[in-house]
């Protein structure tokens, strides 16, 4: 199917990226000395090119939203930088005022990102005031809710947001969106709060976009199910780092990380792997693990498979380097090193040539 | 006997536009150490059956029909007896653990609260039976000391489910249970529910959106929409094999990841669901049905059988009647 159909990326595959973050640190202060700071984002490196859906996955705390939000601008990084087109994207309002234009926030529950005493014409016209967009205002405000299929447009244009249903109301935090004729959107949890049966009109809706616009898409999700269905490349996150990415397809098809294989385990809606739920304490930021962050957690490194691989003690001890800007499918994770790999086929092929010897 | 026999329920909520009916006659049964699950969009009226098998509606809600727990009806109890039979026979657990909970009172006071007003026992042994109820649930005893702000989303959901199992209950009713939480937070709840339920013996009512959770806990599923239970049988063949459009639908809504047919193609259903004042003729999802017939707007559509132990309220239904199956197409069959 996909040496038919040519994946969005293909196209575009020769340009730079548009968005681009480059060793990304965000620590939140200790409160008056008091614990330890929370390194929310540590140390991250991610693309976006033109035309393409990125999944941010990742369990709740892992940093994933902090990483978003520093992408918008609106939470300052400690370290590291985020790149527009090439270029940094600047500090403070009016330094980040054009870019904010190209960049748009989708928030994951459409009721309280609308606000209430608003007519579904008033909340979609408030960007284009906000940014001094020329033009006529009726026309661009009209076209931007039939793009996000809500026809015909004039029809809503005096609705408030308790009239319209989940999913209408997340269309009209999308038009708010395009209205500006953004370059990428970046959606938190998009879906989470719809019910099951309109999840799959508004992701057909983000995949349209893409397609007749052009839009680049970051959406950040717990839910595999969603990069599944529309992401071209997916990151796992675990506590403030990327653990896991690369193409949607290769990494939901053969996971390298044990967090993502356990983190595919428990959907369930995935029947060939063995359900592998993960316990002990929720990933605390202020807290890092020495070593691997997710060695206390690790069911490679519990089962014993990381022994027999020969890298528990650089699993507990040594740190993993971070994960560089590249596209192809990588893991952070000892047990996904090449030398280590070929050490263990090695030994299970022996291992296996024993076996069949008596035979 | 069934632990839980609803028969032929129906609520109405009474508002200035006049009665907007939630629940149009549903009946189920639950034996003893049965798992059921609920499942539906916004608005089906899945939360309204929750409320009303424990009688937790508003005042002034009309309901008919019955709702028989170990025989007794709820809904003629007096409010002594209904107070009783609240947390000690059945107990529900609700969505959102966040709101649930006081957020200026210990853990530990909200769940001996639930212990004392049942039971008049000691405050030593209500602290005995919160550190019991707790490690239950898989938190230390010490969380008791815990506020809510100080729990993850996870462990405010068991702290939930330890109150709810305070007085003993046969029946847990789940509504909406991990909507709120992580795909890891949410197995390791299920997975807790499944341990109770096999240690406990609890019948489980649970109640989400999302099929597949419900496929991979539950012995027997119904699907509701618009206050009608439109398709209900065991769980595995209803949501691998769905008799009813609407099921199929919100079966397919969550992908499985590997099926290429869902890569890039994420399915959704198109419309809305309907206004319950404003219900559409005939079979209600037609107006939503990709596999509607001329039939559909005007046919009076209930539970047919469709398989073993299973039903269906649906024109396609293939052994709906005899002569449906030798007499050619389902169009053709009178209404």
């Amino acid at each position: 199917m996909t040496a038919t159909q040519p994946s969005p990326t293909a196209s575009t595959a020769g340009q730079g990226p548009i968005l681009e973050v480059r060793d990304l640190h965000v620590h939140f202060g200790a409160r008056r000395g008091r614990g330890a700071a929370a390194r929310a984002v540590d140390g991250v490196d991610l693309e976006v090119r033109p035309g393409e859906i990125v999944a941010l996955a990742g369990e709740s705390g892992c940093g994933k939203t902090t990483l978003a939000r520093s992408i918008l601008g609106l939470v300052q990084p400690t370290k590291g930088e985020v790149l527009y087109q090439g270029k940094p994207i600047g500090r403070g309002t009016s330094a980040l005022k054009p870019y904010r234009r190209e960049v748009q926030l989708i928030l994951q529950d459409p009721t309280g990102a609308l606000n209430p005493r608003q007519s579904v014409y008033e909340s979609v016209a408030e960007g284009l005031r906000i940014h001094g967009v020329k033009g006529d205002e009726e026309t661009l405000v009209a076209d931007a809710l039939a793009r996000s299929g809500l026809r015909p447009p004039r029809r809503f244009f005096l609705n408030y947001p308790h009239e319209l249903s989940g999913g209408q109301r997340q269309r009209v935090v999308i038009a708010g969106a395009l209205a500006l004729q953004p370059s990428i959107l970046v959606a938190d949890e998009p879906v989470s709060s719809l019910d099951a049966s309109v999840r799959g009109e508004i992701l057909a809706l983000l995949l349209g976009l893409v397609r007749d616009l052009g839009l680049s898409i970051l959406v950040v999700t717990h839910d595999l199910g969603l990069a599944w269905n529309i992401a071209d490349r997916l990151a796992v996150m675990y506590l403030g780092r990327i653990v896991e990415q690369g193409p949607t397809e290769a990494v939901l098809a053969a996971p390298l990380h044990p967090y993502t294989r356990a983190l595919l385990s428990v959907i369930p809606e995935v029947r060939h792997l063995e359900a592998q739920i993960l316990t002990g304490e929720p990933p605390d930021p202020t807290r890092v693990p020495g070593g691997c962050r997710f060695h206390p957690r690790c069911p490679a490194l519990a089962s014993g498979d990381a022994a027999r691989a020969g890298v528990d003690d650089r699993c507990r001890n040594q740190a993993v380097p971070i994960l560089r800007g590249v596209t192809e499918h990588h893991a952070a994770c000892f047990l996904t090193d090449e030398s280590v790999k070929k050490e263990a086929e090695r030994r299970q092929s022996t291992r296996g040539a024993h076996a069949e010897g008596p035979q | 006997m069934a632990l839980l026999e609803v028969h032929d329920l129906t609520v109405s909520y009474p508002t200035r536009a006049g009665d907007l009916p939630a629940v149009r006659g549903v009946s189920f049964d639950l034996d003893p150490g049965e798992t059921l699950g609920l499942a539906g969009e916004s608005g089906c009226g899945k939360s309204t059956m929750a409320s009303a098998v424990l009688r937790l509606l508003p005042q002034g809600t009309r309901t008919s029909g019955s709702v028989l727990l170990e025989g007794e009806d709820v809904l003629a109890m007096r409010p002594g007896r209904l107070r009783a039979v609240r947390w000690t026979e059945a107990a529900i657990v609700f969505q959102g653990a966040m709101h649930a909970l006081n957020p200026v009172r210990r853990v530990g006071a909200q769940i001996a609260e639930a212990i004392q007003l049942h039971d008049r026992v000691s405050d030593q042994a209500t602290a005995i039976r919160v550190g019991e109820l707790l490690e239950q649930v898989g938190l230390p005893a010490r969380q008791a000391a815990s506020y809510p702000h100080e729990l993850s989303g996870g462990q405010r959901q068991r702290v939930m489910i330890a109150m709810a199992l305070a007085c003993s209950p046969r029946l847990l009713i789940a509504d909406e249970p991990t909507t709120a939480l992580d795909v890891m937070v949410q197995a390791q709840v299920l997975a807790l529910l499944e341990d109770l339920r096999r240690e406990l013996g609890l019948a489980l009512l649970l109640i989400t959106h999302n099929l597949s959770v419900l496929a991979s806990t539950c012995e027997r599923i119904a699907v509701m929409y618009a206050g009608r239970i439109v398709e209900e049988g065991p769980a595995a063949k209803v949501f691998e094999a769905p008799a009813h459009p609407y099921t199929k639908a919100l079966a397919d809504a969550f992908p499985t990841i590997g099926d290429r047919a869902s890569r890039r193609h994420p399915h959704g259903l198109g419309g809305d669901p309907p206004d319950p004042r404003d219900l559409p003729s005939g079979c209600e999802f037609h107006p939503r049905c990709p596999v509607s017939v001329p039939v559909c707007p005007t046919l009076d559509v209930e539970l047919w059988p469709a398989g073993p132990g299973r039903r269906a309220a649906c024109v396609h239904v293939s052994d709906r009647q005899p002569e449906a199956v030798t007499g050619g197409a389902p169009t053709e069959v009178a209404p």
